[in-house]
């Protein structure tokens, strides 16, 4: 047995005043979980703490929380874990995680600096090793992007399952149903495995940090459910869903790439891989967006064709105004944020930033010819190819269990997101 | 490894060659001072940024084996100084050592131009500059190359999501503080480090020709963050998101609607500022935030 300290973030609607920290001593072995602590402390000290839990393995998906400032599933974070990890934060950046999260101090900010101004002299100058024996409280929190109605419990309803219901969460086959059930190939529905996994617990969605700055964002977990209906060859409206997940500005292209809900997703669902499947898919597609995402991607892809390194310059006008392959066809979305973009170019300029050459699309630094010959080799081959290896379906090499299935053998020219989960 | 001379083979990237050439200069500055050889490899492609990936795996995949290829070549282990390269890079590096008659069938493309990517033994090395100098170069060695303690300066660490997201593959459970390394470096070079709510945090370059707000809202936060937690300058080893966060900074001062005006370095030109570099050889006068501030604070520090 151990004893840890958790710094719990409480808040009671009924008290009319906001939240506050409070910290509670518990006691238990370190392979148990933080949401055993916080059983234990709502046990033996505080039976008003709310926390929403009920299966206590990670397959139920109620305890969704933040565990200094990592989102994710108190009942699958081991208390030893979490306190190692709030040690080495502590250690590193001289304040906790409750310290440096803004909800609170955003409520007392003279209290909030005050600590900040304190762990700063504290960490001060000098090698960090003589401030490792810290031990700093495991902070935990309520999922972020989403409101809060006790303690820990969320509002799942607000956000997370409207965003899910956004996406028509259900089967839309054409034609007269079967006899029986449907039959589909088991290798058809193997890239959906990934996607089928989510238990709903929105540690996603809590760690979004798109959905931070645009809550409009249609978000992590049901986009990665809707791929779950993109990639199934049962499903007949696959176009029409890519279609209306494309064309919505808050939809795929609205993902700013942060890695942040692989890391927060309990169940190696990855929903920003998802993501990056569904823009490939609307892509392929040919659908034009309204956020120009398909046409940076284009752009980009056949800059680094025409020249082995990116062209920035050229990225921004062809994102806008696409014509590397002849004259330019400027969009209206185009032409506006080109003239938004003008402050930042003319300022670049005159800090001599960047030289008036390098402002030119076009002009940018380009690989030698004979590596360009090497590039222009890579292209012609991977077009027709576009092979997707899955490390979820296919794990390490050497790791028999994660390995679903065997590779087939090459030459392949299909995942099984390709063709086969096309509408059957 | 006292004075071993570490030598590398050097992927700058595209970004330190284009729109923050200040970067690019930087690090040969630091290279040099503090002894390590970079064996640039000018014929290697773009990683693809993840878009190419986004585009079509193989194909990215394909690219980043080409630079391995090249950097394997010189029998050396890559380095490179930008958080998107090693994460794009990194996510193609996992998907080829995961598995060998993929690398053989991406190989197949490479062998017409008498290269191959070889998984080798102990696996290929490809770390940013940020990882370099922490665990191969040592914080001993470079503290003891320090001139000019950034005493007084408060600096905020910048990440970038692609050095700190996702763990599993970016050898965290071989390195696990690869998350708090840059507020290391800013303490061994005797600076204080100002932790606010950003540092890891997303700076939405990735979505600015896509959603310009949102992008904006996200650097205007952070620099804000950092500002009101007291920070002199940030600090960042991804030349992306420099861009949103120094060359975008007056734009997204207007979506937040806030004052801004925050200097934010690279990491080698943090690095230089202590071993006595002058702002102007590090080409700080490009920036787009001022970097006055710091020198100023660097003056009375050394004054002092």
């Amino acid at each position: 047995m151990a004893d840890y300290t958790i710094k719990v973030r409480r808040f009671q609607p009924e008290s009319g005043s906001g939240p506050y920290w409070e910290e509670f001593n518990v006691d238990l072995e370190p392979s148990l979980s933080v949401l055993d602590a916080l059983l234990q402390a709502k046990d033996r000290e505080d039976g008003s703490l709310a926390v929403r839990c009920s299966c206590r393995a990670a397959i139920c998906g109620s305890c969704g929380m933040k565990i200094n400032g990592q989102s994710g599933l108190g009942c699958k974070t081991q208390i030893g874990e979490a306190q190692e990890q709030a040690n080495k934060m502590k250690a590193a950046t001289g304040v906790t995680a409750a310290e440096a999260s803004s909800p609170i101090g955003a409520q007392s900010p003279e209290s909030q600096d005050a600590v900040r101004a304190t762990g700063q002299e504290e960490a001060g100058p000098g090698p960090i090793t003589a401030t490792t024996e810290t031990t700093a409280p495991i902070v935990i929190e309520p999922m972020g992007n989403m409101p809060v109605i006790k303690d820990l419990v969320t509002d799942m309803e607000s956000t997370h399952w409207t965003k899910i219901r956004r996406v028509t969460p259900w089967l839309l086959p054409h034609g007269e149903a079967p006899e029986r059930e449907y039959v589909v190939e088991p290798e058809s529905m193997i890239d959906i495995t990934q996607s089928m996994a989510c238990i709903q617990c929105g540690a996603c969605v809590s760690s979004c940090l798109s959905m931070e700055a645009d809550p409009d964002f249609i978000g992590p977990a049901a986009l990665a459910k809707a791929y779950r209906f993109v990639g199934d060859p049962r499903d007949a409206e696959t176009v029409e869903r890519l279609h209306d997940l494309a064309e919505d500005p808050h939809g795929i292209y609205d993902c700013t790439h942060c890695f942040s809900c692989i890391d927060a997703c309990p169940k190696g669902v990855a929903p920003m891989d998802q993501i990056m499947r569904l823009r490939r898919k609307a892509g392929e597609e040919g659908i034009e967006d309204p956020n120009s995402g398909h046409a940076h991607e284009i752009a980009f892809v056949k800059i680094i064709e025409k020249k082995g390194t990116l062209d920035e310059a050229m990225l921004v006008q062809e994102s806008y105004a696409p014509g590397i392959k002849g004259k330019l066809k400027p969009t209206k979305r185009g032409i506006v944020e080109t003239i938004k973009s003008l402050p930042t170019i003319i300022r670049a300029l005159r800090k001599r930033k960047v030289g008036p050459l390098k402002a030119i699309p076009g002009t940018h630094h380009k690989l030698p010819g004979d590596a360009m010959g090497e590039v222009k080799e890579i292209y012609t081959h991977a077009e027709e190819h576009r092979e997707e290896f899955n490390l979820y379906i296919k794990g390490e090499e050497g790791d028999e269990e994660a390995a679903i299935e065997e590779r087939l053998e090459p030459p392949r020219t299909h995942t099984p997101a390709g063709e086969e989960a096309q509408n059957g | 490894m006292a004075d071993e001379k570490i030598k590398v083979a050097y992927w700058p990237g595209c970004v330190s060659r284009g729109f923050t050439p200040e970067l690019h200069g930087s690090m040969a500055w630091v290279a040099d001072a503090i002894g390590i050889e970079l064996v640039e490899l000018d014929r290697a492609n773009c990683c693809g940024a993840g878009v190419i990936a986004e585009h079509n795996q193989e194909l990215a995949d394909t690219l980043n084996a080409r630079t391995f290829a090249l950097a394997q070549q010189t029998g050396l282990a890559m380095m490179n100084i930008c958080s998107t390269c090693q994460g794009a890079q990194s996510e193609c590096q996992q998907r080829l050592d995961a598995d060998s008659s993929y690398r053989a069938h991406i190989n197949e493309v490479l062998s017409g131009q008498g290269l191959a990517y070889e998984k080798g033994k102990d696996g290929f090395t490809n770390k940013n500059f940020l990882w370099l100098l922490v665990e191969d170069y040592g914080l001993d060695r470079l503290a003891s190359l320090v001139q000019r303690p950034l005493s007084g300066l408060r600096v905020g660490p910048f990440y970038g999501c692609y050095i700190v997201r996702p763990k599993e593959r970016l050898g965290y459970d071989e390195y696990p503080d690869r998350d708090v390394y840059l507020e290391k470096v800013i303490e061994t070079l005797g600076g204080q480090v100002v932790e606010y709510d950003g540092a890891r945090k997303c700076c939405g370059f990735p979505v600015i020709t896509m959603n310009r707000e949102t992008s904006l809202r996200q650097a205007g936060t952070h620099v804000g963050d950092a500002i009101d937690a007291g920070a002199d300058c940030l600090v960042t080893p991804c030349p992306l998101c420099h861009l949103n966060l120094d060359m975008q900074q007056p734009e997204a001062a207007k979506v937040v609607n806030r004052d801004l005006g925050l200097a934010v370095l690279h990491l080698p030109q943090l690095v230089a500022l202590a071993l006595g570099a002058e702002p102007k050889e590090l080409g700080m006068t490009k920036h787009i935030a001022s970097t006055g501030w710091v020198e100023e604070r660097l003056s009375v520090g050394a004054a002092v």
